[in-house]
C-alpha cells in the first residue's frame, strides 16, 4: 500500500518536470514530437529505476565524502547501457534523440532522487520512486510532445488529426515554442491547483 | 587563412546562432535557477566559461590519447563525466588557494557545474562533430560564451521582472520560460547570419 503512494506521489503530487521543475534539458529539447517525449521518458525511467535501486543497495558500503561520484559513476553505468540498447533496437529513436541520450546521467532528477530519496531508503521503496518519479517525467514530456507536434505540425504520434486546411504553427516545433508551451503549461497548472486549494 | 575563418565561424556560431541556451536546450537549470542577479548570473558565467574551456581540453586529450587507442569508446560518457567531476574538484581547490577573492565569487557555483550539462555536452559535440583540438578550445569557448550571454541577459530581464505586475500563476518559473521564449525568438534571428 505505502510503495503504491510512493509510485503515486512521483506521478502527481511531485511530478519532477510540473512540480520540482528538474529535468529541464531533455523536456525541452526532445519535445519537439510525442513519439520523442515517450522515447525519452522511458529511458530516463529505465535509468531511474535500476540507478534507484543499486543506490540503495549500496548505500551502507559509501562513505559520504565520495557518494556524488559514486551516485554519477552508478548513473552513467546504466545510461550507457540503455544508449546500447536503442541503438541496437530502436535506431530511429536512437538517432533522434542523438546527444540527450548520453546526456541523461546530468538530468537532475537522477542525482535529486538518489540524493534525496534512493540513499536513505530501502530498496523497495527506491524501485517504486524511481517508477513513479520515471512515468510522471514520461507523462509530462509525453503531454509536451502532444501538444508541441499537434500545433506544429498537425499531428500527434505521427498521425495526421488536424484537418488539411491546418496551418501549422512551425514556431512550435523550433526551440521558442518548447519555452513558451511550457510555461503556459506551467501557469496553467498554477492556476487549477490554487482553484482547488481555495475549494477546499 | 582559411582554418582561421573556420575558428572564428565556429566562435560566432556557437555564441549566436547554436546558442547553448536558447537554441540547444543545454544548461537550462543554472540558466533557470541562477538568474535572479546580474551579479551571479556574471560569476555561474565566468565559472563555467573557465570549467568548460578545460572540459573541452581534457576531454579531447582523453578520448584520443586513452579511449581509442584501447578501443574503449563505448566508455565515453562514464569517463568524460569523471573527468568533469574531478576537474571541477581541482579546479576548486586550486582556486581556492591561488585566489581567495576570485574563490569567494566563484565558490557557490563551482560544485554546481558537475551537473550543467552543457558541460558534458559540449565535449560530446566537439567528439561527435570531429574537431581538432583548436577547434575543440574553441567552440567549448564560444559555448560557454553564449551561455554567459543569454544567463548575463536573462538576468537583466528578471531584474526587471521583480518589479511588474505579473499575473499570479504566472509568478517564478512559468513567466521566466516564456521570457526564454521570447528571447529563444529573438536568436532565431541570428540563424540567416551563418550558412
Amino acid at each position: 500500500m505505502k510503495l503504491i503512494n510512493i509510485i503515486k506521489n512521483g506521478i502527481i503530487n511531485e511530478n519532477p518536470t510540473f512540480r520540482l521543475v528538474l529535468g529541464m534539458c531533455p523536456t525541452l529539447a526532445v519535445t519537439t514530437a510525442a513519439a520523442n517525449g515517450v522515447g525519452m521518458g522511458l529511458a530516463t525511467a529505465f535509468v531511474l529505476i535500476c540507478s534507484n535501486l543499486v543506490i540503495s543497495l549500496i548505500k551502507d558500503f559509501i562513505s559520504s565524502q565520495v557518494r556524488i561520484p559514486a551516485f554519477i559513476v552508478v548513473a552513467a553505468t546504466f545510461v550507457t547501457m540503455v544508449g546500447m540498447l536503442m541503438e541496437a533496437f530502436v535506431p530511429a529513436l536512437y538517432e533522434s534523440l542523438g546527444l540527450f541520450i548520453p546526456l541523461i546521467v546530468v538530468n537532475c532528477i537522477i542525482l535529486g532522487r538518489a540524493e534525496a530519496f534512493a540513499s536513505k531508503n530501502t530498496p523497495a521503496a527506491a524501485v517504486a520512486d524511481g517508477l513513479g518519479m520515471g512515468l510522471g517525467f514520461t507523462l509530462s514530456l509525453t503531454t509536451l510532445g502532444i501538444i508541441r507536434e499537434l500545433l506544429g505540425a498537425g499531428t500527434v504520434f505521427g498521425v495526421q488529426v488536424m484537418p488539411q486546411s491546418f496551418n501549422p504553427a512551425v514556431i512550435m516545433i523550433l526551440p521558442p515554442g518548447a519555452f513558451i508551451t511550457l510555461g503556459l503549461l506551467l501557469g496553467l497548472l498554477n492556476k487549477l491547483t490554487a482553484k482547488t486549494a481555495k475549494a477546499e | 587563412m582559411d582554418y582561421v575563418g573556420k575558428l572564428l565561424l565556429i566562435l560566432l556560431s556557437t555564441i549566436l546562432v547554436n546558442n547553448f541556451v536558447l537554441s540547444r536546450f543545454l544548461g537550462i537549470c543554472p540558466f533557470l535557477g541562477v538568474s535572479k542577479k546580474i551579479s551571479t548570473a556574471m560569476g555561474m558565467g565566468a565559472a563555467v566559461t573557465f570549467v568548460m574551456a578545460l572540459a573541452s581540453l581534457f576531454t579531447y586529450i582523453v578520448q584520443y590519447a586513452i579511449l581509442e587507442p584501447l578501443g574503449l569508446e563505448y566508455l565515453q560518457t562514464i569517463a568524460f563525466i569523471l573527468v568533469i567531476a574531478a576537474l571541477v574538484q581541482f579546479v576548486e581547490m586550486v582556486i581556492q588557494k591561488m585566489s581567495p577573492t576570485l574563490y569567494q565569487a566563484l565558490g557557490v557555483y563551482l560544485p554546481l557545474i558537475t551537473t550543467n550539462c552543457a558541460v558534458l555536452g559540449v565535449a560530446i559535440i566537439n567528439i561527435q562533430e570531429k574537431y581538432d583540438l583548436l577547434q575543440t578550445l574553441f567552440n567549448g569557448t564560444g559555448a560557454a560564451l553564449g551561455f554567459t550571454l543569454a544567463i548575463v541577459l536573462m538576468a537583466g530581464v528578471r531584474e526587471r521582472l521583480e518589479l511588474s505586475d505579473i499575473p499570479e500563476p504566472l509568478k517564478g518559473f512559468p513567466i521566466t520560460l516564456i521570457t526564454a521564449g521570447l528571447m529563444s525568438v529573438a536568436f532565431l534571428g541570428f540563424q540567416g547570419l551563418i550558412k
